[in-house]
């Protein structure tokens, strides 16, 4: 009974502490409930998040440039497709073989072998090696008859950066190439998009309009494992395009002022007088962009860099030259301006002036005698624009210079190798050399010698704006978003004022006092050109179609000696850093001018002999093209 | 009362499949059914090495649950003091020939399948117990030769369990004998002072702690100090548990398990993967499943007429209960990471061979529930 009555007690005794444990169990299973709600439900969103980050990653593609096109659409910057070749580690049985087998297929150097191996190194082994950029199509069909024996090796075809007309606008358009690391640092967009093998400008405009023709990346999902490696591919997001880009530029004049300038150092601009577009831009010599597409051999680059012509100056805007005599309608013009002189005014010319003792010479040994401006500008005659100079004085000159854009940067935004040159003041002088002005010194500027320096666009547009009539244009090379015709660009020049959209408001565009004065340098100009002694008189064209006005000028790279004034030299005898710059600044047609135009031809003797007649030559084409130009000015419109 | 006793002692197998309880049967065949297709997954959706062993050794271990079943609860009240001392010598063993990997020495090579001696010893100190206190008249309960022996009996293969090392079960053996002690009657406020102790001693326990038990402890506070290292797997576990939302992710699309962010999906973060691909409304489901099993036990051990076979019901399905807590709590990030698989889900042929031995004791208890055992 006892025993019976104890064992009653204990079953209850293991029943009420079971309740205990019981209800225990209850809470403890309802708070797991509880925290899997809050893990499942309330959370949900926050882990499902850092879920797709662990399992989606995101694999960025290079961007694809946009086109640059000339003002007809033609395609001067594009791209190409090309092939490459790739190696992915973990798919290769055995490196060495695969190496050696493609050391023999591509001609690989040793040098390649070991950063490939140096690559293998450093990348993870299902990260592709890019083995080649660019295969040529015999190497890429090569690669693919070997393929079965080639495990791990992936042929690719990718997109890269093509300049179809090669040298011609290579000091224009820059080139891409592989970005350095300062770079990138330095360029919010390019730290964005970069991705190895991707090439960014490096000079000219691909440079300055890297942010607009850059693109985006085309950017592939991956859902990826624990270690990283690639399991599916997700969705492809298609990268853009960056902007196509359309310039001023008109490849077959551009073209044809690399065929005149063959083998030569020198510039050639050409410029529409009322818009200021910049119709070609050619620095001779140029060299091929597409070199430094995938890295330009040494050899190569030694070629460039060391040609004593030196094409990696972009003369146009880089190049400093005196101006020489093509600063004569400037010179009568502010002398005008100032009514320093008028049309009656003479100069006896007996090839030389005196003055404090010094002797300033006349190219023309014998002297012209009693010369007019207009005579004076048609041959070109230095004793009378010393003394219009010697009258004017330096000041007064600067200042009708610089409205016509000397010693300032035509495309300033554009190119940051553009130099502003220099026109000289007597305030500059004392600023900077801290000697007092000499009257000898204003005699020499007269003559566009001594200290005034320019570039060959500022001739050009210096030219531009006289023939237009004196009215102030600002030269571009990228067609913006809404071109203004040259028949409206003509029409607001004369009423003298041009709305400008930029600052709203009307700006006066008249660079004269009065325009008299403008139209007689246009008569001495066409002189020069187009009369009997003028002194470009040989390259003239009579068909008025192609007429054309112009000015020579022939730059000192140092001073004549009195000896060698006396020797009177033929070119070939004088060492080529010693000849003389040959200058040539014109615009036409002359009735109706429509283009302006300067040429410089380093060292080429004078400019009448070397450089006119590469106008008359670039004149016929100039014209012809003009009515295509015109057609084409409604052509698509693109904003940048 | 002796003619009851015979007859019952004289049942039929006819009798005895009658008397199965079907509710714990169906409910352990779902869930093994539910562990072989996680397995499934686990496997990437292909029927490889873990689906096929887990599959095999579901398919013997069932049968020997109802073979265990089928010998009469006595037979097991008769045997269970050998049975622990079995238990003891297979960690002895263990201890001084077993199998060592990763660090730890717990498993022994018996031909067919690599036990870990350990996990027996959750069921073992169960049956010990509760014949121990089935024998021990109440006014004893609280004397000090029985608390000791109690103790010791606890103690022992706590310790050679923890020096193997292995926290995680040696904790699991110390609450399971502990439960008993609870239901046996002991004083609540013996229980009560030697928490107070063990907390006040807490501080000297983590002393002995090896490097890795104390960096996991830490890691438990704040998982985010070291989110590559030591907290990457209850990092990864609760993402993918969170990500799996109300109705999961789907089955075989659990990216978190398939792209291996998940560590030791197979054995103690199995619940994670059936969380993310099935979702809060899975996971309940499973724990209903628990639920129904828990209860079950609870129900056939107050049916029995014996104190042996209700102590022995209720401290397994008390065991079974902290076994779940302590998994479900471990991938939740509500306790460290102590290594305790979840019954049956858990690839791991010892802890399933342990758990299929416990049910079979059960549902000989059902079957036998009118069993008196002197």
């Amino acid at each position: 009974m006892i025993k019976s009555n104890s064992g009653i007690r204990k079953t209850d005794v293991i029943n009420r502490r079971m309740f205990i444990i019981g209800a225990a169990k209850v809470v403890v299973f309802a708070a797991i409930v509880a925290r899997l709600f809050s893990l499942q439900i309330n959370e949900n969103k926050k882990y499902l998040t850092l879920s797709d980050k662990n399992r989606i990653r995101e694999w960025k593609l290079p961007p694809t440039r946009g086109n640059i096109v000339d003002y007809f659409g033609n395609v001067i910057a594009g791209n190409l497709k090309v092939y490459q070749l790739h190696i992915i580690p973990e798919q290769v049985e055995n490196f060495n073989y695969l190496l050696v087998r493609l050391k023999n297929l591509l001609n690989l150097s040793d040098k390649k072998i070991t950063r490939i191996n140096k690559l293998k190194a450093e990348l993870k082994p299902w990260d592709s090696i890019i083995v080649s950029e660019n295969l040529s199509w015999s190497q890429f069909v090569k690669i693919n008859n070997y393929l079965y024996d080639l495990v791990g090796v992936k042929p690719v075809m990718t997109i890269s950066r093509n300049y179809p007309f090669n040298d011609v606008y290579t000091h224009v358009l820059g080139y891409v190439s592989q970005p350095n690391e300062q770079e990138i640092l330095d360029n919010q967009i390019i730290q964005e998009r970069f991705v190895p093998g991707m090439k960014i400008g490096k000079l000219g405009l691909e440079k300055r309009l890297e942010n607009h023709l850059i693109g985006t990346n085309a950017i592939q999902r991956y859902e990826v494992n624990a270690y990283g490696k690639r399991i599916n591919q997700l969705e492809h997001q298609k990268g853009q395009q960056g902007s196509k880009i359309r310039l001023t530029v008109d490849t077959e004049i551009q073209k044809a002022c690399g065929k005149l300038l063959n083998g030569k150092a020198g510039s050639i601009s050409v410029m529409d007088i009322f818009t200021g577009d910049i119709i070609a831009m050619y620095s001779s010599p140029s060299y091929n962009p597409n070199l430094f597409l995938f890295g330009i051999s040494q050899d190569e680059w030694q070629l460039i860099r060391n040609n004593p012509l030196k094409p990696l100056i972009n003369k146009t805007i880089s190049g400093l030259y005196s101006p020489g005599s093509t600063i004569k309608p400037i010179v009568a013009l502010s002398a005008l301006e100032n009514n320093v002189i008028d049309t009656k005014f003479k100069v006896k010319c007996t090839g030389k002036m005196e003055l404090y003792g010094q002797t300033f010479h006349c190219w023309k040994e014998k002297g012209h005698g009693w010369v007019s401006m207009k005579n004076a500008m048609k041959q070109s005659c230095d004793t009378y624009f010393y003394e219009v100079a010697r009258l004017l004085g330096v000041d007064r000159l600067n200042i009708t210079a610089q409205k016509f854009g000397l010693g300032k940067k035509v495309l300033g935004e554009y190119f940051d190798t553009e130099k502003k040159g220099l026109f000289p003041n007597t305030k500059w002088k004392k600023n900077n050399l801290g000697k007092g002005w000499v009257l000898g010194e204003t005699l020499i500027t007269g003559i566009g010698q001594g200290y005034i320096q320019s570039t060959p666009l500022q001739l050009c547009m210096m030219t531009a704006q006289i023939a237009n009539g004196g009215y102030s244009i600002k030269p571009k090379i990228i067609v913006d978003s809404n071109p203004i015709s040259y028949e409206d660009a003509k029409q607001s020049m004369e009423s003298g004022f041009l709305f400008d959209s930029e600052s709203e408001e009307l700006l006066d565009k008249r660079l004269f006092k009065d325009k008299k004065n403008i139209k007689i340098v246009q008569e001495a100009m066409f002189s020069s050109t187009n009369e009997r002694f003028g002194t470009s008189y040989k390259s003239r064209i009579d068909d008025p179609k192609y007429q054309f006005a112009g000015k020579t000028g022939t730059a000192q790279v140092k001073r004549i000696s009195k000896r060698e004034r006396e020797l009177d030299l033929e070119l070939e005898q004088i060492p080529y850093k010693d000849r003389d710059h040959a200058l040539y600044v014109a615009y036409g047609p002359y009735v109706n001018p429509r283009y302006a135009l300067s040429i410089i031809v380093e060292h080429g003797g004078s400019g009448s002999k070397a450089a006119a007649p590469i106008a008359k030559k670039l004149f016929k084409l100039i014209i012809d093209r003009h009515e295509l130009r015109n057609k084409q000015s409604n052509f698509e419109r693109i904003t940048i | 009362m002796f003619q009851h006793d015979r007859l019952n002692n004289e049942i039929t197998l006819l009798q005895k499949i009658k008397n199965l309880d079907y509710v714990l049967l169906i409910s352990v065949i779902l869930l093994s059914v539910i562990s072989v297709f996680v397995m499934y997954s686990t496997d990437g959706g292909e029927i490889l090495f873990h689906t096929k062993n887990h599959f095999v050794k579901l398919a013997v271990f069932f049968p020997l649950m109802i073979f265990v079943a089928f010998f009469n609860i006595k037979f097991w009240h008769n045997f269970s003091y050998i049975i622990y001392l079995i238990v003891i010598l297979l960690l002895v063993y263990v201890s001084f020939f077993g199998i060592k990997s990763s660090g730890s020495q717990r498993w022994m090579d018996v031909y067919f399948f690599v036990l870990q001696p350990s996990e027996l010893m959750k069921i073992a100190i169960i049956m010990c117990l509760a014949k121990y206190y089935h024998r021990l008249k109440i006014e004893n309960v609280n004397s000090l030769t029985s608390i000791t022996i109690v103790l010791a009996v606890i103690l022992i293969p706590t310790i050679f369990v923890v020096s193997q090392p292995d926290l995680g079960t040696s904790i699991l053996i110390a609450l399971s004998g502990l439960i008993i002690l609870w239901l046996g009657g002991v004083k609540i406020k013996y229980f009560i002072y030697s928490f107070i102790t063990f907390l006040i001693s807490l501080p000297f326990i983590i002393s002995f702690l090896k490097p890795y038990q104390k960096l996991r402890i830490l890691t438990f506070l704040d998982p985010d100090r070291d989110p590559l290292g030591a907290g990457y797997q209850i990092i990864q576990s609760k993402i993918a548990i969170g990500s799996g939302g109300l109705d999961g992710k789907g089955f075989l699309k659990g990216t978190q398990s398939y792209l291996d962010f998940l560590p030791e999906k197979h054995t103690d973060f199995i619940f994670t993967l059936f969380s993310e691909e099935f979702g809060f409304i899975g996971s309940v489901g499973l724990l209903i499943l628990y639920s129904i099993i828990i209860f079950r036990i609870l129900r056939i051990g107050s049916i029995s007429r014996s104190n042996f076979a209700r102590l022995f019901c209720f401290g397994y399905a008390f065991a079974i209960f902290i076994y779940i807590v302590v998994n479900l709590s471990m991938v939740l990030g509500l306790l460290p990471i102590v290594g305790s698989p979840l019954p049956i889900m858990s690839y791991g042929g010892s802890s399933m061979l342990a758990t299929m031995i416990g049910f079979g004791i059960v549902l000989s208890a059902k079957i036998n529930h009118k069993q008196i055992i002197a």
